[in-house]
Formats: C-alpha cells, sequence, structure tokens
C-alpha cells in the first residue's frame, strides 16, 4: 500500500511537470525523525503522546491523515493555540517526513484507569452500535472495525487518549474544529450528550491500538 | 428559495411551539414528516430484548443470532451471499430506522400480492428475494436455522405492530419529487465525486480494512445486482437523500439526489437473476421494474445488463425463485 502511494505520487509529480518542484516527495521517516526533535517534548520519541496533558498519540494515526492536519494547522482551518507555531515552522517537505515517521513508531502506552462499567458499556454500544434513535452512527462505521481507523480520512481512535477524543468532540461540538470532510464528524459530534462523549472516550481509550 | 423560507418557517414554529429554543443544529436530521393518521412504530431496540424475562433464553439465542446475521452478513458469504454486502448497509440502524427501508413492515403486511414477481410472497420469500438480487446469491433453504434466525429478528422489530396495517409511517425509503431538470450522468458524476467518493472511493469500488468490507461497493461484481430494488433510479435518489451522506439525511438537494442516482444506476453490475435471452427482453418482460432502472436501455453508447457476468456467483438464477400455481398437485 505505501508502495503503491509512492508511485501514485510520483506519477502526479511527474505529470504535474514544471509544478513538480514545488510538491512534497512521499514521507520519508529517516529524514522525519530528525524533524520530531521539536515534537518530542510533548509527543515522544514515539509518539505515546500524554494524556494528563491532552497531547494526542501519533504512533496509531495514519501518515496522510496526520500530514492533512499539519497542514490545516499551518494554515490555520484546524485552530489549536499550542501546536500552530510548531506547526508554522514546518516545511511541506517536513510535514510529510514527519508524518511517515510517528506513523511508523509503535508507542507504549500504559492502560488507562478503569473507568465506571456503566460509562464503559454506553462507549462500548456508541463505538460498536450508535444510538439510531438519536441518529448518531456507531464509530465503527466510519473509523473501520474497532475504530482502528480507515485510510487517511478516519483516524484511528482505538487506544488513543481518553482527553485528547473528548477534547476533539466538545472541539466540534462548539464549533472551534471543522476541518472534517463533508461535516461527517460535526454532524455526529453536535448530537452527543457529554455524557456520551465521556463514554466513547473512554472506552476507544481502552482498546488495543492493534 | 421557497425551500429556505420553509426550512426557517418550520424552525421558527417548532421554537414557538416547544418552547425551549435549542440551538439550531449545525447539520440538522432533514426527513419528511410522517403524514396525520399513519402508523408510526417504534422498534425494540437489543437492550429490551436482553431486558424482557418473558422471552425464552433460545428464543433470544435465535433473535440475536438473526441480528449478527443481518449486520455481518457477509458471514454468509460464498454459501448464500455473493457479492460484498451487508443486510445493514441498505436497511441502516439495524434495520429498525424509518425512511431507510425498516423490515418489521414485512412481517406485518405479508403474505400480500407484490407486482416485483406477480403473486403473493411470504416472509421467507421476501427475504429470499433479497439475497437472490441484493446479495446476487442463492436464498438460505426456507424452513433453514439461518432463515429462522432472520425471521425471528424482523418478527421480534415489528412487536406490537398491528397486522396488515398498511399505512406505515416512514415505509421504505419515501419517495424523492422528480427534480425540475432529467437527471444527467454529468452532474451526478460530480455530486458522486463531492459528497460519495470519499467513502464509497472515486470508483465506486468501497473500502476494504484488513479485507474486512467499510463501505460497500456500489457498482461492479461486488455490488447488488440487476435485480436488486436499489437498482431502480427512484429507489437509490429516496435512499440516497433520506441517508447519505452517513448521518446526514437531507444534505443532498432533490436534483443532486437524482442526479447521483442515475449516475450510480449507469453503471454495470452483475447480471440479473431473471435474464431471458437478452437484455431489452428482459426489460421489456419486467417492464414494471426496469421501466425505473437503465437496465437494457443505451447510455454513455453501450446497453446496460447486455452481458452474462454473474459476479461471484457461479450461476445465474436461483432455484427458488419459482412461480407459484397454487396446483395442489405439486405438493403431493
Amino acid at each position: 500500500m505505501p508502495k503503491f502511494k509512492l508511485v501514485i505520487q510520483t506519477l502526479a509529480a511527474l505529470s504535474l511537470g514544471a509544478h513538480a518542484a514545488t510538491l512534497p516527495a512521499a514521507g520519508d521517516p529517516e529524514r522525519g525523525k530528525q524533524t520530531a526533535q521539536v515534537c518530542l517534548a510533548c509527543h515522544g520519541p514515539d509518539g505515546a503522546g500524554m494524556s494528563a496533558a491532552n497531547y494526542p498519540r501519533l504512533d496509531i494515526l495514519d501518515a496522510g491523515y496526520m500530514a492533512k492536519q499539519l497542514r490545516d494547522i499551518k494554515a490555520g482551518t484546524r485552530q489549536t493555540p499550542i501546536m500552530q507555531p510548531f506547526a508554522a515552522t514546518l516545511t511541506d517537505q517536513q510535514i510529510e517526513d514527519v508524518s511517515a515517521y510517528y506513523a511508523s513508531q509503535s508507542a507504549t502506552v500504559p492502560q488507562p484507569p478503569e473507568a465506571d462499567p456503566e460509562l464503559m458499556a454506553l462507549g462500548r454500544k456508541l463505538v460498536y452500535r450508535g444510538d439510531w434513535d438519536r441518529y448518531i452512527p456507531s464509530c465503527n462505521s466510519c473509523h473501520g472495525p474497532e475504530s482502528r481507523g480507515v485510510g487517511s480520512e478516519f483516524p484511528a481512535l482505538a487506544g488513543q487518549h481518553a482527553s485528547y477524543i473528548e477534547s476533539q468532540l466538545r472541539a466540534w461540538k462548539d464549533g472551534t474544529r471543522h476541518n472534517d470532510p463533508l461535516d461527517l464528524m460535526l454532524a455526529i459530534a453536535e448530537r452527543m450528550t457529554d455524557e456520551d462523549i465521556k463514554a466513547a472516550a473512554a472506552f476507544l481509550a481502552a482498546q488495543p491500538a492493534e | 428559495m421557497s425551500k429556505t423560507f420553509f426550512i426557517h418557517a418550520t424552525v421558527a414554529l417548532s421554537i414557538l411551539a416547544g418552547g425551549t429554543a435549542l440551538a439550531e443544529p449545525k447539520v440538522p436530521v432533514r426527513l419528511p414528516d410522517f403524514k396525520l393518521g399513519q402508523y408510526v412504530h417504534k422498534a425494540p431496540t437489543l437492550e429490551e430484548l436482553e431486558a424482557d424475562e418473558s422471552i425464552h433464553p433460545e428464543l433470544r439465542k435465535v433473535i440475536l443470532y438473526g441480528y449478527d446475521l443481518f449486520m455481518n452478513t457477509q458471514q454468509l458469504r460464498g454459501k448464500y451471499v455473493f457479492n460484498e454486502m451487508n443486510c445493514r448497509n441498505c436497511h441502516l440502524g439495524e434495520g429498525r430506522m424509518p425512511w431507510s427501508a425498516p423490515i418489521w413492515p414485512a412481517v406485518t403486511t405479508l403474505p400480500n400480492y407484490r407486482g416485483k414477481n406477480w403473486q403473493v410472497n411470504s416472509l421467507e420469500e421476501r427475504i429470499a428475494g433479497c439475497f437472490s438480487y441484493s446479495m446476487n446469491g442463492k436464498p438460505p433453504p426456507y424452513g433453514s436455522d439461518t432463515m429462522l434466525a432472520l425471521v425471528a429478528y424482523h418478527q421480534w422489530l415489528a412487536r406490537s405492530a398491528p397486522i396488515y396495517e398498511s399505512n406505515i409511517a416512514g415505509r421504505g425509503f419515501g419517495s424523492v419529487p422528480k427534480p425540475a431538470q432529467e437527471p444527467d450522468y454529468k452532474r451526478g458524476e460530480q455530486v458522486f465525486m463531492a459528497n460519495c467518493a470519499i467513502c464509497h472511493g472515486a470508483d465506486g469500488q468501497g473500502r476494504r480494512v484488513n479485507g474486512v468490507v467499510q463501505f460497500p461497493p456500489l457498482w461492479g461484481d461486488g455490488a447488488y445486482n440487476w435485480g436488486a430494488g436499489m437498482s431502480r433510479v427512484d429507489t437509490a435518489a429516496a435512499f440516497i437523500k433520506h441517508n447519505m451522506p452517513l448521518g446526514q439525511p437531507g444534505r443532498l438537494s432533490d436534483q443532486e439526489a437524482w442526479d447521483v442516482a442515475y449516475f450510480i444506476s449507469a453503471q454495470e453490475r452483475p447480471q440479473d437473476p431473471r435474464y431471458e435471452q437478452n437484455a431489452e427482453f428482459t426489460r421489456e418482460k419486467y417492464k414494471n421494474f426496469h421501466g425505473r432502472t437503465l437496465y437494457g436501455t443505451e447510455v454513455n453508447g453501450r446497453v446496460l445488463g447486455e452481458h452474462a457476468n454473474t459476479g461471484e456467483k457461479p450461476f445465474l438464477k436461483p432455484d427458488v425463485l419459482r412461480a407459484r400455481t397454487f396446483n395442489l398437485d405439486d405438493e403431493s
């Protein structure tokens, strides 16, 4: 699959001819490791992130998804005051490289503390079945079986820190995050109650990433 | 313009009527209103099934097996299912949702005459129809464990609904008024690329994760065949308008829904199991059905359905698709 992507990108670069110079090459994890020097204080060298500080786990994410987020943050279409100054310093090539680096990692993240069983039961329901009477499709219906992500559009959620999942769902709900394609996440986030958000986040965080 | 006004007026009215002015959602669920006098069914949930102590544990097991087959129909792949579809792909929300072809009305309105095959059909025969066309497959035998489990799940969802009441709220996918402009392939393709391709792929072939179908293909060998209800342009338009993109019913305009339904319905798919002689002949014979599809008509320089491709399925017509005669000699 990565090879296939590489071919597509190369072809795209070739077909663009004169513009080829401005298109970043496929991400190189080795170069990305250097770029990651500015990231690792918060996200860790292996992308484990930091639950208490709401720094997301990166190793579970798809490189294409991460690169898009970095581009959006740099351009201001995804607002995050902490991350913005870092993204702003990255070139398009560095964005590709550092995304490839973190996607190649496999972090060890401690199991989150056990949550209330009722909350976990609600979380399981939302992740596997949704709540259609409130027009909430399941997380898995877009984020993939076990919510481990689908391509570059639907990020992995299993094993992500609960604090981060919660903060993002709230950001969609209050309108501060809006860089999802076709409002796919917004539509669902705004139908979720605070309890739904807590439950889905707690359940997802407790799931194995692989 | 008038439509926008209508929506605003409705919102204003509901705020006045409701008293509590909730913030207007940024992505509203826009579905048709139920008509006065229609039966509105509240299909039971899995939680109710688990909690209902009056249900014998053996029955609960069978209903849950039916639910499992409904949600993951791919477990029957190669046996009864020969494409990449699951029941839940067309019947969203576990088969319970209005405007998403809820499955419980099949329990309360059958046996009944169906124009599709010009005869009286039982619930099992109706389910066999889904397997033959939408799943491009071979129906589980009548009376088999698989069939019983599916019937049990349907019947349990119909709990307390009136038998032979036909004025049902949210039955089928509803309908979308014919748009101002004739549905158009090119415009439909644009709607598809902008709204559908993210999940179903630019080539309409869906997406898989570790070999498991995540988003179903909409045409080609993995999709429903030319005999499936969804191959009718108006049916596809209604499904799309009231269900797609996932979680956003009513996002597309009527024109967009018809255009994209036309585009999808103008692609090739496995042969209609009722095929005889050629596509034009078959279209003519089943005119009441194919009068609503593009099968046997020329689109972009080729006649749709004029091929011998049955997809993964190694035969054309399942044996169980047969005509009823009510000649009791057949039963001896």
